[in-house]
């Protein structure tokens, strides 16, 4: 036989002694590599083709309302002496006579407003506001929502009774009557806070959108609160919180190493999908009036604006509300994406 | 089950007097008062203004006289619309809102359910694909912007229906769409994902299995045990809607309680806020206990406790 073998003798090859090397060991693990959440959620999330397509809209208006303005040639509160409301592409005597002069004048993609501001620049500055206050109001609310909703939510008894009641009654008194009573209680403290060194940025937003904060703040987590009290009523039953108890881990050990973590996709998915409701009531409060302050733009102060020359100049109440639309619909879609993606319950 | 309801009355009412107490002192203690935006008005007319409303004693008493006057059933006098109880002005203003409140509701049910229930069954064809693309763009509009791109549409530019006021039917037409847009998309989305829930149940095959035809399936068995969700969601929305949305309110100068609301707060009409506020909340808290008591009879199988 082969190598002068006796094909009786028992004599062993030394080669197949030899240790495995690393290629052969990898084509005998019959496992794959493990998938942990976040990288199954985010595999799940970049199949899902219209959750992509809405990131990136989210993502070019980030842009669009965030870098843009920056490298703009008009200002938001440039007010440009005989240029008052001009169409679409339209440009003012002046303009006309400086172009004829062999100048290159930046064209109104939107025309202007009644105060000679290009309007183009005033609907991204204004979606950067709305974005502004929907990102930090769901923030705010993630963070109170959360930590509230899981202390009510692990110690249960007493302490969720009292704790939900105290929901119940929040959730019960309309918002609008505390935002203008908040807003007029706010307006003094505000202004002269304002002018305490390092506390500039109040008047560069309005006392009217910090007080608005406040409000979501103060009224808009309980919604927040009992979906995670929810979570965590039905986490605190499993047996990791038993053996981390026997362990002697601190109550605030456990719901910040346990059961916060282990909420984390709904967290993400109900603060997206927050985002858009927060733009929402901004633009609905700016609308009455009571939001983000003049000269400042926001989407809702715009689409107000223009409804009183709604018969001649339709194009300025289009051009915010097309905005709007856009920017709700496409976090609607990023929040639908991720829950599919991240919450358990959609695991197919 | 008596019990159960007794016990969630109790404490509804309970929350309801915090609402009030809170409502109430948040309210006073906000710096201004109702009487000094109005202008060349002397101390002593003031002092005499406030004197005959009782705004001149001490915070506690006055809540204590209100409180009383609130459990006789008198919610006192309006600040500012001279002679009218505040009574009155929820008994004037409260049908006009909820008229309009509950035919938009209406319309949602009637078109939300549907659409949704459909959408599930269809699940993955062009109808589902279509009525998922409208619901989810429906959403994405505020109630605002509806009611002017409609009003630009069809009473500026094509004449069609008249833009103020609730005189004629027609005029009905425009707030309840923009009041039901939100919500009949919103029903849409909710009852066809609990529906594709039940639809996966076994229940569901059996009564295929023993020859019930897919529409009475999917109407008669899938639909009651889908349908919690909605009764959930609606048992808020029709106390919101009905009690007056201001923006629609103001924006089709329509007379109703959620504009008379929103415009007290500035004026500080103080008797109305507390009226109003009390209203709204009773409203509210009301409509949930109604919900937890329907579940009961949509679904047997919920054991109230």
């Amino acid at each position: 036989m082969e190598n002068g073998k006796n094909f009786l003798s028992l004599q062993l090859n030394a080669e197949d002694f030899l240790p495995a090397t690393e290629d052969e060991k990898e084509s005998l693990v019959v496992m794959r590599e493990s998938v942990g959440f976040w990288k199954d959620g985010f595999r799940r999330f970049r199949k899902n083709r219209i959750a992509m397509a809405a990131l990136a809209v989210v993502v070019l208006i980030l842009v669009l309302a965030f870098l843009v303005p920056l490298i703009y040639p008009y200002a938001y509160e440039q007010q440009m002496k005989g240029s008052e409301r001009l169409g679409p592409f339209q440009y003012s005597q002046k303009e006309l006579e400086r172009m004829a002069g062999g100048e290159a004048v930046f064209p109104h993609f939107l025309g202007t407003d009644q105060n000679g501001r290009d309007y183009t620049i005033r609907v991204l500055v204004g979606a950067r506001v709305s974005m502004t206050v929907g990102i930090i109001a769901s923030t705010l609310i993630l963070l109170i929502g959360a930590v509230y909703g899981a202390v009510a939510g692990y110690f249960g008894g007493k302490v969720d009774m009292v704790m939900m009641r105290i929901v119940d009654v929040l959730y019960t008194i309309p918002d609008v009557l505390i935002i203008i009573l908040l807003a007029q209680v706010l307006k003094f403290p505000l202004q002269s806070l304002s002018k305490v060194p390092g506390f500039g940025w109040i008047t560069a937003m309005g006392p009217n959108m910090v007080s608005m904060f406040l409000v979501f703040a103060l009224l808009y987590w309980v919604g927040m609160a009992r979906i995670v009290r929810g979570q965590i009523m039905v986490l605190k039953q499993n047996e990791y919180i038993t053996a981390a108890k026997a362990l002697g881990a601190t109550d605030g050990r456990i719901i910040r190493k346990h059961l916060i973590t282990n909420c984390i996709g709904t967290l993400i998915v109900t603060t997206t999908l927050q985002i858009p409701s927060s733009i929402f009531t901004e633009s609905f409060l700016s609308f009455l009036g009571l939001g983000v302050q003049a000269p400042m733009p926001s989407l809702g102060s715009l689409a107000s604006n223009a409804l009183n020359g709604l018969q001649t100049y339709p194009e300025k109440l289009f051009a915010p509300a097309f905005m709007i639309f856009i920017i709700i619909l496409s976090f609607n879609l990023l929040g639908d994406g991720l829950r599919d993606a991240f919450d358990p319950k959609m695991k197919k | 089950m008596v019990r159960y309801i007794i016990k969630r009355i109790l404490a509804g009412l309970l929350t309801a007097l915090a609402v009030a107490t809170l409502t109430f002192f948040i309210m006073n203690l906000v710096p201004g008062g109702p009487f000094l935006a109005e202008k060349a008005v002397t101390p002593q007319a003031q002092a005499a203004m406030e004197a005959k409303y009782g705004l001149d004693k001490p915070l506690f008493v006055q809540y204590l006289t209100y409180m009383n006057d609130l459990l006789h059933g008198n919610m006192g006098m309006s600040l500012k619309k001279r002679g009218f109880t505040v009574n009155d002005i929820i008994r004037n203003k409260f049908p006009v809102s909820a008229r309009l409140g509950g035919m938009a509701v209406l319309v949602a049910v009637l078109i939300g359910v549907p659409l949704g229930a459909i959408a599930a069954y269809k699940r993955g064809g062009t109808a589902d694909n279509v009525i998922i693309l409208f619901s989810t763009a429906g959403i994405a509009v505020p109630s605002f912007l509806t009611s002017t791109l409609m009003m630009y549409l069809l009473s500026v530019r094509l004449k069609l229906l008249p833009s103020l006021g609730l005189d004629s039917p027609a005029s009905y037409i425009m707030p309840v769409i923009a009041l039901a847009l939100y919500p009949s998309c919103y029903i849409a989305r909710l009852m066809r994902s609990s529906m594709l829930d039940v639809i996966g149940q076994d229940y569901m095959r059996t009564a295929r299995a023993k020859g019930v035809s897919p529409f009475k399936s999917i109407f008669k068995h899938a639909l009651r045990n889908a349908i919690l969700p909605v009764v959930t969601y609606l048992g808020p929305l029709l106390a919101s809607l009905m009690t007056g949305s201001f923006i629609i309110e103001k924006i089709f100068t329509i007379p109703g309680l959620g504009h008379e609301f929103v415009s007290a707060i500035p004026s500080r009409d103080y008797p109305l806020i507390m009226g109003t506020t009390i209203f709204l909340a009773t409203f509210i808290i009301f409509m949930n206990v109604l919900v937890d008591i329907a579940y009961a009879f949509i679904d047997p199988r919920i054991k109230l406790k």
